[in-house]
């Protein structure tokens, strides 16, 4: 059984002025342990589509099921992480990083510690009674990831978590995050305009049109790319040619 | 020379030009000061104006000195102080309580919006006379008049920031699945703190607006009471040994407030 299921799902934003279709007829399974990404033009829906899959809103039309059942009782399976870090400036890096274990209710001495073992094996080491702003936009960015996975959840859902960030730093946190979420055999769904990106990190490609949001293709990224961390895969020989099918794809779908 | 000794130099320099300017700047406003009361004193005993209206710094202190010995300043200082600390904290809560209910019930702000504008546009101490009839002449009207005058304000401030919150804050606790409350405590109060303590600020100032007025109208004790039987009197002495006590004590009452800003907010 897939883990998240995407049914027949449409929905429309209603403004004083119209309503106006955002995603039409939206369908698409993910197996666990996938990493998906989203790439498409803006204003092609993929945010809604990430906001429903969070439970954050009911799409007008259509299910989400997580492993068959319908979200909103599943909604402490899904973790959400945002271009920005968004860590609470008033919290210490423990405070925040623990927030989610406090909310859902499974704060204790054990979870509390591997936490704390999470934020150190990515590479944040006594920082956990700073507060954000005495940070790095990278480290910040490591701790939101942190927050994200400490309540354990089966999807991660990643709203261009990188685009904020320095292109270096961009690419060794999508190493890093690709590294974190293989070894806890997350699911993934990421949402991003940099083409390389979504090549460097997916399994699979999913390609949308804009205004209302179709999925207009999915492609599969070969397995040599797949076995390489995003770093390698961008050096890959196989990186190239993939770069260009989907660039020409993108194309047609902003000049239809 | 090495690098370090260098860096060394080039601090104690900084350091050094801070600490003047510091200096001067303390100096200038000693300045001010001792020529405000030595013109005033001067202006006095040679009548450039007049004594009766604008008194001078040595009648005041002599009146303050007189009024220690009958006990009757500290006993006239304590009931506004009193009644102003009170009026601030009551008006400020109830401010920071009307402003969670219109956050907490959209529809109760969309719905209530035209009469705070209303509300807010009336000059509340217009309500004295009708507080003092309703709640007597007494220590109570006064402090209601202490905090009527800045509860609107207040409101108004507080829900304005408390919806100005950047809402991602909000997505990130609600993909943790939390309540309408945890939202309140974990994110809405903590990022309106900045605010709240730039509304108590203001807010030092309009509770002595209002219990001035209140004492002027209930005419029995406090400083509000010293100025109005200095002026009935025309003893302009004690209107301004009442007014010079008023500035002091609204500006330590400010002070504290922003020892308050500081111990609050720690970071952000």
């Amino acid at each position: 059984m897939p883990i998240l299921t995407i049914d027949q799902v449409m929905h429309a934003y209603v403004t004083n002025q119209s309503a106006v279709l955002a995603l039409d007829h939206l369908s698409l399974n993910v197996e666990r342990g996938e990493f998906l990404s989203f790439l498409g033009p803006s204003g092609c829906g993929k945010t809604t589509l990430l906001s429903i899959v969070a439970g954050l809103i009911t799409p007008t039309k259509g299910r989400v099921l997580i492993e068959g059942k319908e979200i909103h009782t599943m909604r402490q399976t899904i973790g959400y992480m945002l271009q920005h870090d968004y860590l609470f400036p008033w919290k210490t890096i423990e405070q925040n990083v623990t927030l989610g274990l406090k909310l859902t209710g499974k704060y204790s001495e054990k979870t509390k510690r591997q936490t704390l073992a999470l934020l150190h094996q990515i590479g944040l080491r006594d920082v956990d009674d700073r507060y954000p702003n005495e940070l790095s936009g990278g480290m910040r960015q490591r701790a939101a990831l942190v927050r994200t996975l400490a309540t354990d959840p089966k999807i991660l859902l990643l709203d261009e978590p990188f685009s904020a960030l320095d292109y270096q730093t961009k690419l060794k946190l999508e190493d890093l995050v690709w590294e974190t979420l293989k070894q806890y055999r997350k699911t993934a769904l990421l949402v991003t305009h940099d083409i390389g990106e979504a090549i460097a990190m997916s399994d699979r490609i999913v390609l949308f049109t804009a205004r209302p949001g179709k999925i207009q293709k999915i492609v599969t990224v070969p397995d040599s790319l797949r076995a390489c961390t995003p770093f390698q895969a961008r050096q890959h020989p196989d990186f190239s040619p993939l770069f260009q099918m989907i660039w020409k794809e993108l194309e047609s779908i902003e000049q239809t | 020379m090495n690098k370090h000794e260098w860096l060394q130099r080039i601090y104690d320099q900084y350091m050094a030009y801070e600490k003047r300017e510091k200096r001067i700047v303390r100096f200038f406003q000693a300045i001010i000061v001792i020529t405000f009361f030595s013109l005033w004193e001067i202006a006095s005993r040679f009548q450039w104006i007049d004594p009766l209206l604008f008194s001078s710094p040595s009648s005041i202190w002599h009146l303050f000195i007189t009024k220690i010995r009958d006990h009757t300043l500290l006993s006239h200082t304590t009931v506004t102080l009193t009644e102003t600390i009170l009026g601030f904290i009551v008006g400020t809560m109830i401010g920071v309580c009307f402003a969670t209910i219109l956050w907490w019930f959209p529809r109760v702000s969309k719905i209530v919006d035209p009469y705070l504008v209303i509300l807010n546009a009336m000059p509340k101490v217009a309500l004295g006379p009708i507080l003092i009839v309703a709640l007597g002449p007494n220590m109570t009207s006064i402090v209601a008049m202490g905090a009527i005058i800045s509860i609107i304000i207040t409101t108004i401030v507080v829900y304005t920031s408390f919806k100005e919150v950047d809402a991602n804050y909000i997505k990130v606790l609600q993909t943790f699945g939390a309540t309408k409350q945890q939202w309140f405590t974990e994110v809405i109060l903590p990022a309106s703190f900045p605010t709240i303590i730039s509304t108590l600020k203001v807010n030092v100032g309009l509770s002595w607006v209002g219990v001035i007025v209140g004492e002027f109208l209930v005419s029995k004790q406090g400083l509000g009471y010293m100025i109005i039987y200095g002026f009935q009197v025309f003893n302009f002495t004690l209107v301004l040994l009442s007014l010079l006590m008023i500035a002091l004590l609204s500006s330590i009452m400010y002070q504290l407030v922003g020892w308050l800003e500081k111990k609050l907010i720690k970071r952000a």
